[in-house]
């Protein structure tokens, strides 16, 4: 026992310690928390757009009077959103690196862009359903009024919506976090890779388990963040 | 009024209006019943443009609404709506409830809006609710809220869409009662229901809707004792 725990401590030391070692860990978070925040910003500006794009068809095809270029758009976004959901991330992000950023040696905004553009369509359907959840009888309620379709948006449905978007929502930036992991692939030194750099020099598994803490100590940090959120949410629905 | 002509509506390939003709006055108390699927709720819904019409034409005082150059937000501010499910809006509190579009159309200032709800709070007899949020109340409460907030717009004309049928059956009188009485002050009402006591008692005429048509209209008291049209008749003997 005492053998084993003196290793783990010698290991620990030259993982982390020996050459300033840790320094190359906090150089590559800071690299992997640049990707995933740029990814979560790009995210939400996709999904976002094609979430108005997507409701404003579904709510005017009601109506019976859909313009033939929002249909068009909307096509274009249920492309975007089969092809994205339904082939790996990590091969997105190789096609976008190889196709459009190769020229580049280090490969960040490639990741950033390829994130991005993955996380936009899981963001996407989080606030279509959110909005979606909301009975139509709230719409039909403000409209009744005289209120314009904008207005019904943003004083009536939005703000009982984000009581469902927002818990989802950090989800998926919790997912995008851990998924930025295989940046390495296309040239980025994020923690994992710097992590696998060290590994080569000390052959054992001290630096996995060090990132991982590293990635873990991220995930609990986001969850507070996301209970925080809820339990807000919580308190005014009680009312 | 409201002047209907020749309103057809489709959802889909299924025809629920086939050609609806109908004129309600100022001041009428229109009440229209029919069996489920029989066009009623749909026919009202479409007098707002809640529903869009397949072709007809719609003209409310004077103004062709299902023309798409009209500003149906306009129009609707003086068509006011009160639903099955009330409808009001959860995250707001009562008194915000009746505010919100008043001063978001810019109709009313804030202490204008104020005003005028803590009013309409104390005429459908809840004013102690201005700061309750909607889930803490009753459904008649709530409905005679939904009523308060439709009227904040001081509406020409009040629609009715079966006001009653989500209620639990002690609580339907408060709001008939509220309903009698907005009649008695004059305002132009178009009523669907079920409720034959409040047809008979407050209309000034009785449509009978069947197959997305009108198949019968009278005024109460011939429409109830004297029908005619055997689907009517059929009707009442299973209603009344």
């Amino acid at each position: 026992m005492n053998e084993w725990f003196a290793k783990v401590v010698s290991d620990f030391q030259g993982a982390f310690i020996e050459g300033d070692r840790w320094k190359l860990y906090f150089q590559g978070l800071g690299k992997t928390l640049q990707i995933a925040a740029g990814a979560v910003i790009l995210g939400i500006i996709i999904g976002i757009f094609i979430a108005i794009i997507k409701v404003s068809v579904n709510q005017r095809s009601n109506s019976g009077k859909c313009p033939l270029a929002l249909k068009i758009l909307e096509k274009i976004c249920d492309i975007y959103l089969t092809v994205i959901r339904g082939t790996p991330v990590m091969v997105q992000l190789l096609i976008i690196y190889a196709g459009i950023f190769v020229t580049m040696t280090d490969g960040t905004i490639a990741a950033i862009v390829g994130f991005g553009i993955n996380s936009g369509a899981y963001v996407a359907e989080i606030i279509r359903a959110g909005i979606q959840s909301i009975d139509k009888g709230q719409t039909e309620a403000g409209r009744s009024l005289g209120l314009t379709s904008g207005q019904t948006m943003r004083l009536i449905v939005l703000p009982q919506a984000i009581r469902n978007i927002l818990p989802a929502l950090f989800n998926e930036f919790i997912t995008l976090l851990k998924e930025t992991s295989v940046a390495g692939y296309v040239a980025v030194q994020d923690i994992l890779k710097m992590a696998t750099n060290i590994q080569n020099k000390v052959y054992n598994i001290a630096p996995l388990m060090i990132t991982a803490v590293f990635y873990l100590v991220l995930v609990i940090i986001m969850t507070q963040i996301q209970k925080q959120i809820e339990r807000r949410l919580a308190q005014s629905d009680r009312r | 009024m409201i002047d209907v002509k020749d309103l057809h509506k489709y959802f889909g390939k299924n025809e629920v209006l086939k050609g609806v003709n109908e004129h309600i006055h100022k001041g009428e108390k229109v009440v229209i019943i029919g069996a489920s699927g029989s066009g009623k709720s749909t026919f009202l819904r479409c007098l707002n443009l809640l529903e869009q019409p397949t072709s007809g034409t719609i003209t409310f005082e004077g103004t062709d609404i299902t023309d798409q150059k009209q500003n149906i937000n306009k129009l609707r501010q003086k068509m006011g709506m009160v639903f099955q499910q009330f409808n009001l809006f959860p995250h707001l509190s009562v008194k915000e409830n009746i505010k919100l579009a008043p001063v978001k159309l810019g109709i009313m200032t804030e202490q204008e809006a104020e005003k005028k709800a803590l009013e309409l709070l104390e005429r459908v007899g809840l004013p102690d609710k201005a700061n309750a949020y909607p889930k803490q109340l009753s459904g008649g409460q709530q409905q005679r809220i939904a009523i308060a907030r439709a009227l904040a717009m001081n509406p020409d004309v009040m629609l009715f869409d079966e006001p009653t049928s989500a209620l639990d059956p002690e609580m339907v009188g408060e709001v008939l009662e509220l309903m009698k009485e907005l009649a008695e002050e004059g305002m132009t009402m178009v009523v669907v229901t079920h409720e034959m006591g409040f047809a008979r008692s407050v209309a000034t005429r009785v449509l009978f809707m069947d197959k997305g048509v009108i198949a019968e209209q009278n005024e109460p008291e011939e429409f109830f004792t004297n029908p005619q049209h055997p689907r009517l008749k059929e009707f009442l003997s299973k209603v009344l």
